[in-house]
């Protein structure tokens, strides 16, 4: 590099010699110098600014073309995700506590229209009437040609359907994947399965919902993605529900009865074995909720948990139970049994206008099942304690189960609990409840005392309910229940070797105009077995039996539920791994009263 | 110096280079065959569903039944009774097999102790 001195020498001289100032020449050098320094520097920062602008441009260049990629393009999934846990199935299925299925999931195809590919909408039309009866050939006719572009045909097909419909060949016929719910037993269990139906249809999938029962309770459980490979597994087993339901279907038919329950519950830990409900639908094939007539009519009404009765002498023990565990009585004090008894303007009297004689034992009041007994027995009480009582039973509110029907089921109770209700409720008249609630309190008193609240799913732990009874007079009544069926109104009742001890119930249907309806009742027989130590409470309710082999028909729970429970309780036994007890030596002192020879 | 560190770092750079391309097609078809297995689980899966559900419905409680009825007598069967439940030790084991004797056996012996002792077993087996 050439330096340009700052004081050249000749212009130096040159102007001293004329006299002027050589600083000048020095100061206009180092202007110029400036002036080529900041000339570079200039330069040197644009280019600076155009390499980076240029970088930046670049940048921008990229993402936006990365956007416009990712915009244009279908979203897929990530490939690499997904491990072994892939959603198999978009609803849980249920299983019974055996793991046998009771509903799960198929895949199959719905069939959807687009007239606008259609080739020949005629005979496309024609042909899917052939296939599928129910269509009117003419109305899909006229709805493949008015212009719309897209129709549902069909929800599901069977795969041979689906067959015939690809061998119609007609391009604007598409099938979508469906998954449909499937309840292989049939009507098995059905209103405790409830059903399920298509929400909202999409061309590749639809959503499952339940409709009714324990699918519409769970719902959110079934449909939960991260819960759909568990399934839920019930406390109902399959083989107890299929003998449970085949005997009352036959107990039905024999006793000319129009409906019938059935509820098997488990007393330590509240898990229902098996609960029936006759006449009964098929779940896979649910028909339509009914428009006109009585609701509890329909196939879809399940008696055992939403029908509301009033179940008469079931609920005298509760009386008698509530008195002995208030040291009112015991099971020997003798209570005043003059029937019939007037209590104001009300008069009440025995079944069939009997009179068991001035005074009876408390255990005689059970097992003859005196109105009057205990009517008596209920005043002593009073109102106040006696529906505190019933209603930490549960038999005042409604029943509380995993079906969606159950919240519905409320229990009919007077709103002034007078004395006249107090003596008919201890003897089951004036309040209704469900038989499911009857079922719970029942398997208060067989366990011991303490509450159980009825389940529907399996469980292996015992409940620890409040306790309601004393341990030493819930004993007492299962003794005194014992007695019912050894010498009372159920010995139809005596299962040999399944020491049954249960209470019948007959209660006449109230009027719709108010009164009752003697030839229309509702039999009920709530047993407890074995009763040396308790372990299931089995309810059988007949809606309007009659037995008819004797010269005069028989109405009473004792010619009707009771002979259909001791089949049922015959059958499940072995079933539920129950030996049959041969000797009943072993009996403690309070149950040696009743101590009963099992074997006669 | 400089010239082969340059050459060695380029050469580098290609193999890098190669790698990362053999790298990213492996890669790529690994992911296509996993996608193909899950494909094939997913198949295999709603089959054993489809399975399970057929499973099921024969042998559902009714058909079980109707077939039990049915092949009652040709069975041998008995309905089933609460007095039928035993104890284990009610049951007898299975008799012994009996003894198959099928061909003749020879047996020779000798009255002399001694040649009992010596004789090779084998040869006294038939």
């Amino acid at each position: 590099m050439i330096r340009t001195p700052l004081r050249p020498l000749a212009r130096i001289l040159d102007a001293r010699a004329k006299g002027q100032n050589p600083d000048v020449i020095e100061r206009e050098n180092i202007a110029i110098r400036h002036e080529e320094m900041r000339d570079r520097a200039r330069a040197r920062a644009a280019l600076r600014l155009r390499v980076l602008g240029l970088s930046f441009f670049m940048a921008f260049i990229v993402i936006g073309a990365r956007m416009g990629t990712l915009a244009a393009t279908e979203p897929t999934e990530p490939r690499s995700s997904g491990g072994a846990t892939e959603i198999t199935a978009q609803r849980s299925d249920i299983l019974d506590r055996q793991g046998r299925i009771l509903a799960t999931n198929m895949l199959t195809y719905s069939l959807y229209a687009q007239p606008n590919d259609m080739v020949d909408p005629v005979h496309a039309a024609t042909e899917l009437a052939a296939i599928f009866p129910e269509l009117d050939p003419a109305a899909l006719e006229r709805r493949f040609t008015d212009g719309r572009s897209f129709l549902w045909v069909r929800k599901v097909l069977s795969p041979e359907q689906m067959q015939r419909v690809h061998e119609i060949g007609d391009p604007g016929l598409y099938f979508g994947p469906r998954e449909m719910r499937l309840y292989p037993n049939g009507t098995l269990a059905a209103h405790v399965l409830g059903g399920a139906a298509f929400g909202v249809e999409g061309v590749d999938s639809a959503e499952v919902i339940g409709t009714a029962g324990l699918e519409k309770e769970l719902d959110a459980r079934l449909r939960d993605p991260a819960q759909s490979s568990t399934p839920v597994t019930l406390s109902i087993d399959l083989t107890l529900q299929a003998n449970v339901e085949e005997v009352l279907a036959a107990g039905m038919r024999m006793m000319n009865a129009k409906g019938a329950a059935a509820i098997l519950m488990d007393v330590h830990t509240g898990e229902i074995l098996s609960l029936a409900s006759l006449p009964s639908f098929d779940p896979n094939d649910r028909p339509a909720n009914p428009t006109e007539g009585e609701p509890s009519d329909s196939p879809l009404f399940n008696r055992a948990v939403q029908g509301v009765y009033e179940l008469g002498s079931t609920f005298k023990i509760f009386a008698v139970a509530q008195a002995m565990d208030l040291g009112l009585v015991n099971t020997e004090t003798l209570v005043d049994t003059n029937a019939p008894m007037r209590w104001g303007k009300y008069k009440i009297s025995e079944w069939d206008n009997h009179n068991y004689g001035p005074t009876m034992s408390v255990t005689d009041i059970i097992a003859k099942s005196s109105n009057v007994g205990s009517a008596h027995i209920g005043l002593m009480i009073g109102g106040e304690r006696q529906r505190a009582f019933l209603g930490t039973l549960g038999l005042l509110s409604a029943p509380q189960i995993e079906l969606v029907e159950a919240a519905n089921a409320k229990a009919l109770v007077p709103n002034n609990w007078s004395d006249i209700v107090t003596i008919t409720a201890s003897y089951g008249h004036g309040i209704s409840s469900s038989p499911l609630n009857l079922a719970a309190a029942y398997a208060t008193i067989a366990n011991g005392g303490t509450k159980v609240t009825p389940t529907l799913l399996h469980s292996k732990t015992r409940q620890k309910g409040v306790r309601v009874l004393s341990e030493r007079v819930a004993l007492a009544c299962v003794a005194m229940l014992r007695r019912v069926v050894t010498e009372g109104t159920a010995t139809l009742a005596n299962v040999p070797g399944y020491a049954v001890a249960g209470k019948t119930g007959t209660a006449e249907k109230p009027r719709k105009g108010g009164g009752y309806d003697g030839d229309k009742v509702i039999n009920t027989f709530a047993s407890i077995f074995p009763a040396n130590d308790p372990k299931y409470v089995l309810i059988v309710t007949l809606d309007e039996p009659v037995e008819t082999s004797g010269p005069k028909p028989r109405r009473t729970a004792g010619w009707t539920a009771v002979p259909v429970a001791a089949e049922i309780i015959r059958r499940i036994g072995p079933l539920m791994g129950l030996r049959p007890q041969i000797e009943s030596a072993n009996l403690n002192g309070l149950t040696a009263v009743s101590a009963p020879d099992v074997n006669d | 110096m400089r010239p082969v560190l340059y050459i060695l770092s380029f050469l580098a750079v290609l193999a890098s280079a190669f790698w990362a391309y053999r790298e990213n097609y492996a890669t790529q078809a690994q992911l296509k065959h996993v996608a193909g297995l899950h494909d094939e689980i997913a198949t295999l899966r709603e089959n054993i569903a489809l399975q399970r559900a057929e499973w099921a419905y024969l042998n559902r409680p009714d058909r079980l039944r109707d077939l039990a009825t049915i092949n009652f007598d040709r069975l041998g069967l008995l309905p089933m009774e609460p007095m039928q439940f035993g104890y284990t030790n009610q049951i007898a084991y299975p008799a012994p097999p009996e003894l198959r004797i099928t061909g003749t056996i020879e047996t020779m012996g000798s009255l002399n102790p001694a040649d009992v002792v010596n004789a090779d077993p084998e040869e006294q087996t038939p």
